[in-house]
């Protein structure tokens, strides 16, 4: 392993690829899956989807049902052993070694490889500085924060120059405000390494920031897989549409009535609210000023509820009567295009 | 709290510890300083002169550290073993047959050795049978160290279990990722975080089988251990001098043994 040579990306493909547990449950249904070289996809979906499973097949620690297949580029993996597999992995809740400092840890593959103390030293230390831990070489991990933790994780599992580069849950350890700003420093490493890269995650703000493609995942399925904006824009179900940002359906014959169709379904922002006496009415429940703009909840007549966001200058008030008009909507009848 | 009121709680610790441990332990050590009966030296002399007490210490030694070790590496991979595996079919009945020796006492367990390993023993007939050879390993040697991994390994397997299921899974699969083979992951994350509950496992092995009595009074081997040499002493020569300064002698082999263990653990962890 020559430690100067850039990181080469390659792509990762999927075929077919399920997994059964022993007792039969089955956690992922056959699914195909093409990561692009130097691509980061996100895996989203809630917990229990199968997202961690797949993560965890791509790896070598799950083995895939018979007849499914994963290659790194044109290198068939699927019975090779996570040892052999070359992926650096950054695990949810880090697995750092407790026995081990911090610069240990991030040596410890290269260790493992044969790498010779000087040269280990120098590696260690570049990563250290990529991931701004330089300082903390000797320190005991049980003594780092959080961040720090994630970074060491992040350093130990590209110290090895991994073929792809797996990340579970990576921020999800971490407090709220330290997680907005990881994710910048996160996305912009991603992006300077140039290494292909798989991230689980349940959090919708996380993948659309981090992936440069989305796939998200519903109790084994793939569910959708494209760019941020495509899947907000052009959700192929209601369970992606309803899982990246607020989806509201709206149904029945109030809403035959204005608008010839079955049901509506449309984002909260996508509404207008106006005087009543031009199309169909609802009533403000409440209204929740939030700076950029003011969050109203209604109802229709028949009692179904739903959201709007208006600028934060409407003057509308609980109890007041609205009509309602869609901006852009969309129907069941005409489901978008993926 | 203010000084007055750590008194109050300090008083009864103090007394019980003063009549309890100190003037119990001060008598004993002072009668092994005594002279015994047509003697001209006194009992610690004796003890560490005459090669009788010599003996029965090395064998004390050399037994308890034999069986210490052949159990932790007994141990080990058993409670690996049943702390990965937490669902497979027998292993409730195989936790309580390996549990069950726990609450015997030694002469029991002794007496479980003869059935195994004695004259009319399971072993001994199977080697008729098949050699026509006999093969009694009771009275000897054997026979103890077989009696004392009897009753420590009940004791160790429990305490080694708990410690592998704290180890972190995630530990071992970041290592495997990084490219560790089943040995390293176990030599370079498994055993360090082992360390600290097999020297303490190993310590409560040794101090147990140090001062084990009723298995091998039960066995009867002339084979002497310290516990035995004492009991002598005491009982049939009424030599109460020397059985005091071997009970001072035995618990200070214990506590030193102990402490170079302790020792060698602690530089081993921070050595890594």
């Amino acid at each position: 392993m020559t430690l100067a040579s850039p990181i080469q990306a390659l792509s990762i493909t999927l075929a077919n690829c399920a997994k059964t547990w022993p007792d039969g449950t089955r956690a992922l249904e056959p699914l195909d899956l093409g990561v692009r070289a130097g691509e980061t996809l996100a895996l989203l979906g809630p917990s229990g989807c199968g997202k961690t499973t797949l993560l965890r097949m791509i790896c070598g620690l799950e083995e895939t049902d018979a007849g499914g297949s994963i290659r790194f580029g044109n290198d068939d993996v699927t019975r090779v052993a996570p040892e052999a597999r070359g992926v650096g992995v950054v695990f949810q809740g880090y697995a750092l070694f407790p026995n081990m400092n911090v610069a240990q840890n991030v040596g410890y593959g290269l260790k493992i490889r044969g790498v010779d103390v000087e040269t280990r030293r120098k590696r260690v230390m570049e990563m250290l500085e990529l991931v701004e831990l330089e300082a903390l070489a000797e320190r005991r991990v049980d003594r780092l924060s959080g961040g720090q933790r994630q970074r060491v994780a992040l350093a130990r599992a590209i110290a090895i120059e991994p073929r792809v580069l797996l990340l579970d849950e990576p921020l999800t350890a971490l407090d709220a405000r330290l997680r907005q700003q990881l994710r910048v420093d996160l996305a912009a490493l991603l992006r300077k390494l140039g290494i292909t890269c798989v991230i689980v995650t349940h959090d919708q703000e996380e993948a659309m920031m981090l992936g440069d493609r989305v796939a998200v995942m519903s109790a084994g399925r793939l569910e959708q897989i494209g760019q941020p904006e495509t899947l907000y824009r052009e959700p192929a179900s209601p369970f992606v549409a309803d899982f990246i940002g607020t989806l509201c359906r709206l149904q029945g014959s109030v809403v035959s009535a204005h608008h010839g169709v079955e049901s509506l379904s449309f984002r909260p922002y996508e509404i207008r609210l106006g005087p009543p006496g031009n199309g169909l009415e609802a009533n403000i429940v409440a209204r929740f000023y939030l700076g950029s703009h003011i969050r109203f909840e209604l109802v229709l007549d028949d009692g179904q509820p739903f959201t709007a966001l208006a600028e934060p200058d409407a003057p509308w008030q609980p109890g007041e009567r609205v009509a309602i008009n869609l901006t852009q909507s969309r129907t069941a009848k005409e489901p978008a295009p993926c | 709290m203010g000084r007055r009121a750590w008194l109050i709680i300090a008083i009864p610790a103090i007394t019980l510890f003063v009549a309890f441990w100190l003037l119990p332990m001060a008598k004993l050590a002072g009668l092994g300083a005594a002279t015994p009966q047509g003697m001209d030296v006194s009992a610690y002399w004796l003890v560490l002169t005459q090669p009788r007490y010599w003996q029965s210490l090395a064998n004390t030694v050399g037994l308890s550290l034999a069986a210490t070790l052949a159990t932790l590496a007994i141990a080990l991979p058993v409670s690996r073993f049943l702390a990965r595996h937490p669902a497979f079919p027998g292993r409730r009945v195989l936790m309580s047959l390996l549990i069950f020796p726990l609450a015997f006492p030694g002469v029991v367990v002794g007496f479980l050795v003869i059935l195994a390993t004695g004259r009319q023993g399971v072993l001994n007939t199977l080697a008729k049978a098949l050699s026509g050879e006999p093969m009694v390993l009771a009275y000897g040697m054997a026979g103890l160290f077989i009696g004392y991994l009897y009753f420590l390994l009940p004791r160790t397997i429990g305490v080694l279990m708990a410690a592998v299921e704290g180890i972190d899974r995630h530990w071992l699969e970041a290592a495997q990722t990084l490219g560790a083979s089943p040995w390293r992951r176990f030599v370079d994350i498994e055993l360090p975080a082992l360390t600290s509950a097999l020297t303490a496992a190993g310590a409560m092995c040794f101090a147990t089988a140090m001062g084990a009595f009723g298995t091998v009074f039960t066995l009867g081997t002339k084979i002497d251990v310290l516990p035995i040499t004492i009991y002598d002493e005491f009982t049939n020569y009424a030599n109460i001098p020397v059985a005091a300064a071997l009970s001072v002698v035995l618990g200070l082999a214990t506590w030193a043994a102990l402490y170079i263990a302790n020792t060698l653990a602690n530089r081993s962890a921070s050595a890594r």
